[in-house]
């Protein structure tokens, strides 16, 4: 198993989950996140006054997937959430120990 | 520092002004009744030319109409009282306006101890006139100086005049502007529409202490600036005993004793009270800018009463709803549509985006410049003022980012210098009721200088003691851990935001 985990541009978030939703992942967390990486930040003018924002804001999508859709999976974040222009974001992919459904208390395989 | 050397240098200018304007004003004084009579014998004297050219066909009219007509009775108008009692209210909804203005512009610590210092100017200013503020500004003058009004009208003695006090039967004193005209509206109402102004005045001056000045505090400066400050400035101007009224300044509505006044008096109070903790390294960018731009639009609504329902004091008229009011409406509106888009342009090719406060403030810029000059300049005159507003406020904002003195909310960038802007302009446009520099009046681009330099200068040194008692009595600043917690919750134990 494995954790894949996504930043991406804020205005990306539906396409990528339409597309995941496509190939069948049935459950994504998605949180609001801020930082910086190449693209770096933007500057903001007010009445003269510059302030440099460092952190610009992005979307971080975890999903956790079996080994065999790993590939399929990063594939799909890749071909919709790119938009050729610096800032598209980047995936992780983390080893994941255990997971457990609560409900059923089901563990590995079968809780994701 | 450079805060320091900078208002020294002001100092040093208005100081380096007042000597020839004081010699100029010695000058005058030989010249004096014909600078007083120079409006009134303009306007005579086309007509007094116009029979001479054709003197024959002319000789029995010229006699039927005399150039100044006898002083007649006031008579209740009202209709002009309707339109008061409106502009009255539009000029209170101002001070919501400025708040919802300022109070964007501040971080979202400090949103209602922004919001406070307008709304607690209504409170101090709004009993202050009632008492002793109205009587200070346009009571009778004392020793014939133009400099004060006595306590003669203290708690708005005099103007609701008991008649029978066994029925309750009462009589309001009139308040009639021009004495050749009958037309009069209840002195009453004339004493609230001033007190507005009044509010007002001293709310504009917070817009530089924002995020760091202790209430109690500010709410001193109020009272006392108000009274030694407001109501002297308001008798000079706007009492027709006052000494720069009798000169021949001319104000329309307020560039000179409110903007002028209040700008200036924010620069020489930042001298004591310094910047904000972390200015200009840390980010301090407005929190709400949506509610700058509610402020905005409430402003400009707010100034039609502001501007348009000054005609009440015009020059030769006794009209406060009519022509006169109708073009101060039309100025108002011309003006700052033209500096909105001014400062938006200007803003645009300078630093590459035209912003939504940029063109706020443009707004708010042409509204400050057409003030004094609403009802003294035709359309024209006041689209060239507009345009210069926005560039020039433009200017003076750009300025304070480089000399990094902590006006927090431009304060004196907009209203000090737009109101010296406007009130030197009145003096170059006005061909309205009077004559300013392009229609050959030198003169009275003269009398506005010495207008701008004298009531810039009275602002400036009184609020300079003022902020200097204050800061070695109770001082002016909150602890530096409470300005970092935001004055919200330290002044005011309040949150503006619980969500």
């Amino acid at each position: 198993m494995k954790l894949i985990e996504a930043i991406i541009k804020p205005f990306k978030l539906d396409e990528v989950k339409d597309a995941l939703n496509a190939i069948g992942i049935e459950g994504i967390t998605v949180s609001e996140v801020k930082g910086f990486g190449r693209q770096k930040g933007h500057t903001e003018l007010y009445r003269g006054a510059e302030y440099v924002v460092d952190f610009i804001p992005k979307i971080k999508m975890q999903i956790a997937v079996n080994d065999e859709l790993v590939s399929k999976v990063v594939e799909t974040i890749q071909n919709s959430a790119k938009t050729g222009r610096i800032g598209d974001g980047k995936i992780f992919i983390i080893n994941l120990e255990e997971a457990v459904r609560i409900r059923t208390g089901e563990n590995g395989a079968d809780a994701i | 520092m450079k805060l320091k050397l900078y208002l020294a240098s002001v100092m040093l200018f208005i100081l380096a002004g007042l000597v020839p304007v004081a010699a100029i004003a010695e000058e005058k004084k030989d010249a004096a009744p014909a600078a007083v009579t120079a409006p009134t014998a303009t306007p005579a004297a086309p007509s007094a030319a116009a029979p001479a050219d054709a003197a024959k066909p002319a000789e029995a009219v010229a006699p039927a109409a005399p150039a100044t007509p006898p002083d007649v009775k006031p008579v209740l108008n009202t209709g002009d009282t309707a339109w008061m009692l409106v502009s009255s209210a539009l000029v209170l909804l101002m001070i919501p306006g400025l708040a919802l203005f300022y109070g964007g512009m501040v971080r979202q610590k400090n949103v209602l101890s922004t919001f406070m210092h307008s709304f607690v100017a209504m409170g101090i200013v709004g009993v202050q006139w009632a008492v002793i503020g109205y009587s200070l500004a346009f009571g009778t003058d004392v020793g014939g100086m133009g400099l004060i009004g006595d306590f003669s009208k203290t708690m708005l003695n005099g103007l609701v005049i008991m008649k029978d006090a066994a029925s309750g039967g009462v009589e309001y004193a009139l308040f009639q502007n021009y004495t050749k005209e009958p037309g009069a509206i209840p002195e009453i109402v004339f004493a609230m529409y001033q007190c507005m102004f009044a509010m007002i005045t001293v709310a504009l001056i917070s817009g530089a202490m924002a995020e760091r000045v202790k209430f109690s505090a500010y709410c001193l400066f109020v009272l006392l600036w108000t009274t030694l400050v407001y109501d002297p400035l308001a008798h000079w101007v706007w009492m027709t005993e006052g000494w720069l009224f009798k000169k021949g300044a001319l104000d329309f509505a307020g560039g000179t004793v409110v903007h002028l006044s209040s700008g200036i008096s924010a620069l020489a109070f930042l001298m004591f009270l310094g910047k904000r903790h972390g200015f200009p390294n840390e980010r301090m960018a407005p929190h709400n800018l949506p509610l700058t731009m509610l402020g905005v639009g409430l402003l400009w609504f707010g100034w039609f009463g502001f501007n348009a329902g000054s005609a009440i004091v015009g020059v030769n008229t006794s009209d406060a709803a009519g022509g006169l009011a109708g073009l101060a409406f039309a100025t108002t509106t011309i003006a700052p549509a033209a500096a909105g888009l001014s400062w938006m342009i200007a803003e645009w090719i300078h630093s590459g985006k035209p912003s939504a406060l940029g063109f706020g403030s443009g707004v708010v810029a042409g509204l400050v410049v057409i003030t004094p000059a609403a009802g003294f300049v035709q359309p024209g005159a006041a689209l060239l003022m507009g345009l210069m507003a926005g560039l020039v406020c433009y200017g003076g904002i750009l300025l304070k980012a480089k000399l990094k003195y902590d006006d927090s909310l431009d304060a004196f960038g907009v209203h000090g210098i737009g109101g010296t802007c406007g009130a030197i302009m009145t003096g170059v446009f006005a061909t309205v009721g009077a004559t300013g520099l392009l229609a050959g009046n030198f003169k009275q681009l003269m009398i506005q200088l010495i207008a701008v330099l004298a009531a810039g200068a009275y602002a400036f040194f009184v609020t300079l003691i003022l902020a200097f008692v204050l800061e070695k009595t109770i001082g002016l600043r909150v602890d530096k851990e409470d300005e970092i917690m935001g004055l919200d919750q330290t002044q005011h134990s309040e949150s503006g935001y619980n969500m």
